[in-house]
């Protein structure tokens, strides 16, 4: 279901909470979206994207977290972060 | 062509009546088309060759013959336009022959209350793209529709080039051990036309990849190689057109994803509407089937030519007669590549 | 692309299922609920890489799958009228009714239209005041905020040309469904990232305590399913029952509570027809009385359900993961992508169309490795 994907917002239009969009950044290519659901998001950050709508502001610090433990996934056995 | 037996018979009821858009897409429904309705209706020896054209014989020459209509919205696009669509469009065919393209006709119905400056502007880029790939638009034919029965404009082009060698490039001359080369990147036709059409726009830098690969392809008999089959992978793109090598020469290709260059802007569209950039249409490049001793030579030939620049090397054709076409991912894992029925529909939910 | 590009590398990939293969000591049986997870392990091949003592069951979550075919059957009969413009998702257009679908309609003269978002629909409804635009809201949790903002944003400008043909799942009602079959195989679910972006996690707890299941919210990348997968057979190995979080990066425990506020003010829970499942209370969505002026059925006079046509299909027991698509009498003879006879076979995420696409040639032997 749910076909989503992170991009990144480079410009955001519109004060009623309700009609905020954003023009969001995914690799190189630019597509406006909703950030309706998004009041916190800034220009700048990551966001994910679901038919038009930004769902949710991307956590970078635990994505990095993360990331770097299932790099290193070789060496532990159990515990995953 | 071989269709797969389990898709073909289909007993189902529910097989569309009418004309869908899917019938134009080059997958399943439009292979029905031919099937039911086209092959039955002219079937001959020429016409079940199924290649991109007919090759004539007259005494000790040959030639090869083609045809191509075009429709597309809209009718300028980043990269080209119909004109350039029509005569590009319709050289290719004609190297993808193995033919060295001569002239070709123009046909022309227009809609009522198209500016005939638009029609200026398009002449003028197909005058340009056929001095380009050296043919001459030789004759032709107007007809207008009224006001809403056209989408501004449709064309129509036919071509004729002469074949200067012997071998048969043909989907039955593929053979277990060719390399499978690729011209270029692939995607950009068909996201450059998403990215100004309608609700599914999105900004972008990208451009149709819009030209002629007469050149490249003649360069590669010229210098002799021993190219077995040539095909511009455009609707239903690159899995699509060896899907259907595969199955009429009765071999399995198999495809090395991670060696098919995607331009950047490219996949981040197939990511946004998920599409898979193997389905997605190309008008400037092609692929070749070549034996694997020649294929590095082959390749060197084909990067000396600024429209096939990024030529690489992306699969091999492999013994079973599966028809088959599979692909290595970026995992290194194997998957079954299928074709599609129509259109490739973004994939939202 | 950044968040996409690093959770595909291969060596952390198979360093992961490597380890997932040390971890794995029994069979163990797990089911990822979202289509697209299914449609991810297979075209990313990443099935090849799990340890052959885990089997993978591929699950309801695919809307246009589950979507009854009463309310396509009412998508078709409204999409038809002279005066309206239909909306719809790509994938919703193939998805046969009783008789035919939205892109049959549209070939017989019905002005239907792909749109990639709600808001989309809204625009068209704004710049063509002489129809009547309709929206086929279709999907799960994820999904009903675009449908709600698309609903507040027509109210907020006035835009009364505008409405919605709600078909709406939730998750939850119907894992518990799944869970209560006795012929539920199910030990562990790999529950819908982006359904949980939306909800966040809470309301699994007391099913996966309930029902003995560890649920761990999981991604779509392959190193995100592999890590699904892992922290899944973890729990298992050790005998724990518990709700886990491994897509931090962009799932809170409660969720997204904006996106939840919006659909909570347009929608309220009602029961739900699933096809291939029947019906589930509590499992749709429907549009409050104070948006109703906003319903396509009630706007429209509904057309009467018509009864499913009897089938060879087994998409109710696919859908549920008691058979495989392969299980099925009509897979890839009566039943391929271009003539579905069940919707499993329609959208690129349903669970027989992967299957056919991705895994077609295992099942004739020929083959691909995989």
């Amino acid at each position: 279901m749910c076909l989503a994907i992170p991009g990144e917002i480079v410009s955001i239009a519109g004060d009623d909470p309700l009609l905020r969009m954003g023009r969001i950044r995914y690799g190189s290519i630019v597509k406006e979206a909703s950030l309706a659901c998004v009041p916190e998001a800034e220009v700048g950050d990551y966001v994910l994207v679901h038919v038009g709508l930004a769902i949710s502001r991307l956590d970078a610090d635990e994505a990095e977290r993360v990331l770097t433990a299932l790099r290193e996934a070789g060496e532990w056995e159990e515990d995953l972060p | 062509m071989t269709v797969h037996e389990s898709t073909w018979t289909c007993p189902v009821p529910r097989v569309p009546d009418l004309i869908q858009m899917g019938h134009g897409g080059g997958g399943w429904l439009t292979h029905r088309l031919l099937e039911r309705i086209f092959r039955p209706a002219f079937g001959n020896p020429l016409l079940d060759a199924q290649h991109d054209g007919a090759i004539l014989e007259r005494g000790s020459s040959r030639l090869a013959f083609t045809t191509d209509s075009f429709v597309v919205r809209p009718l300028f696009f980043p990269g080209g336009d119909i004109g350039t669509l029509a005569v590009n469009g319709t050289v290719n065919d004609l190297a993808m022959c193995g033919a060295r393209p001569l002239c070709l006709s123009a046909a022309f119905i227009l809609e009522e209350g198209l500016p005939l400056e638009t029609l200026q502007r398009i002449a003028e880029s197909m005058r340009r793209a056929a001095a380009t790939a050296g043919v001459v638009i030789v004759t032709g034919d107007t007809k207008v529709v009224e006001r809403g029965r056209g989408d501004g404009m449709y064309i129509t082009t036919t071509g004729i080039g002469t074949i200067e060698h012997s071998r048969t490039i043909a989907p039955s001359s593929v053979r277990p051990g060719d390399v499978v080369l690729l011209s270029g990147d692939i995607g950009r036709h068909s996201m450059a036309i998403l990215a100004v059409r309608g609700e599914l726009s999105f900004e972008t830098t990208l451009l149709s990849d819009c030209a002629s690969v007469a050149e490249p392809a003649l360069a590669l008999l010229a210098a002799g190689i021993d190219v077995h089959c040539l095909r511009d992978p455009t609707r239903g793109g690159l899995a699509t057109t060896l899907l259907e090598i595969a199955q009429t020469a009765g071999v399995h290709i198999h495809l090395d994803e991670r060696s098919v260059p995607v331009d950047e802007e490219v996949r981040a569209a197939c990511e946004l509407l998920g599409l898979d950039p193997l389905y997605i249409a190309n008008e400037g490049r092609f692929v070749c089937f070549v034996p694997e001793a020649q294929a590095e030579r082959a390749v060197g030939i084909l990067r000396a030519h600024a429209v096939s620049a990024n030529a690489c090397r992306i699969g091999e054709v492999r013994a079973d007669a599966s028809g088959a076409l599979t692909a290595t991912g970026i995992l290194g894992t194997e998957r079954v590549l299928d074709m599609l029925s129509g259109e490739q529909l973004p994939r939202i939910c | 692309m950044k968040f996409v590009d690093e959770y595909r590398e291969s060596e952390s990939v198979r360093r992961l299922a490597r380890a997932l293969a040390r971890r794995t000591t029994r069979p163990w049986t797990l089911m990822e609920v979202c289509g697209g997870q299914t449609h991810a392990f297979l075209k990313f091949g990443l099935d090849a890489l799990l340890p052959k003592e885990i089997e993978l069951i591929h699950g309801p979550g695919c809307p246009v799958c589950v979507t009854p075919v009463e309310a396509i059957d009412r998508a078709l009969d409204l999409a038809a009228r002279a005066d309206v413009i239909f909306c719809s998702f790509g994938d919703m257009l193939r998805v046969p009714g009783s008789e035919r679908d939205l892109l049959a309609v549209k070939a017989a003269g019905g002005d239907v239209r792909m749109v990639y978002a709600p808001l989309d629909a809204v625009r068209l409804a704004r710049d063509n005041l002489t129809k009547q635009v309709i929206f086929f809201a279709v999907g799960f949790e994820t999904t009903t905020p675009a449908t709600a903002l698309a609903v507040l944003t027509a109210a907020r400008q006035g835009i009364e040309n505008f409405s919605l043909l709600t078909a709406h799942v939730l998750v939850p009602p119907a894992l518990e469904s799944l869970l209560a079959s006795p012929n539920c195989r199910v030990q562990g679910f790999l529950a819908a990232g982006h359904v949980c972006a939306v909800v966040g996690y809470r309301e699994y707890e007391p099913i996966a305590r309930r029902n003995r299941v560890p649920i761990v919210v999981t991604g779509f990348e392959p190193l995100d399913l592999l890590q699904g997968v892992y922290r899944c057979v973890n729990q298992l190995e050790e005998g724990r029952f518990e709700v886990e979080n491994s897509y931090g990066r962009v799932v809170l425990p409660d969720g997204n509570p904006s996106a939840r506020a919006m659909v909570d003010e347009v929608f309220g829970a009602v029961p739900q027809r699933w096809r291939g499942m029947g019906e589930i209370p509590a499992s749709g969505l429907a549009l409050r009385p104070r948006y109703a002026a906003f319903d396509a059925a009630r706007r429209f006079r509904a057309t009467e359900p018509r009864t499913e046509p009897e089938s060879p299909c087994i998409a109710g027991l696919i859908l549920q993961g008691i058979e495989k698509p392969r299980d099925c009498p009509a897979f890839g003879r009566e039943c391929t992508p271009e003539h579905p006879l069940g919707a499993p076979m329609v959208s690129s995420e349903g669970v027989c169309a992967a299957y056919y696409r991705y895994r077609r040639l295992e099942r004739s032997g020929q083959g691909a490795k995989g």
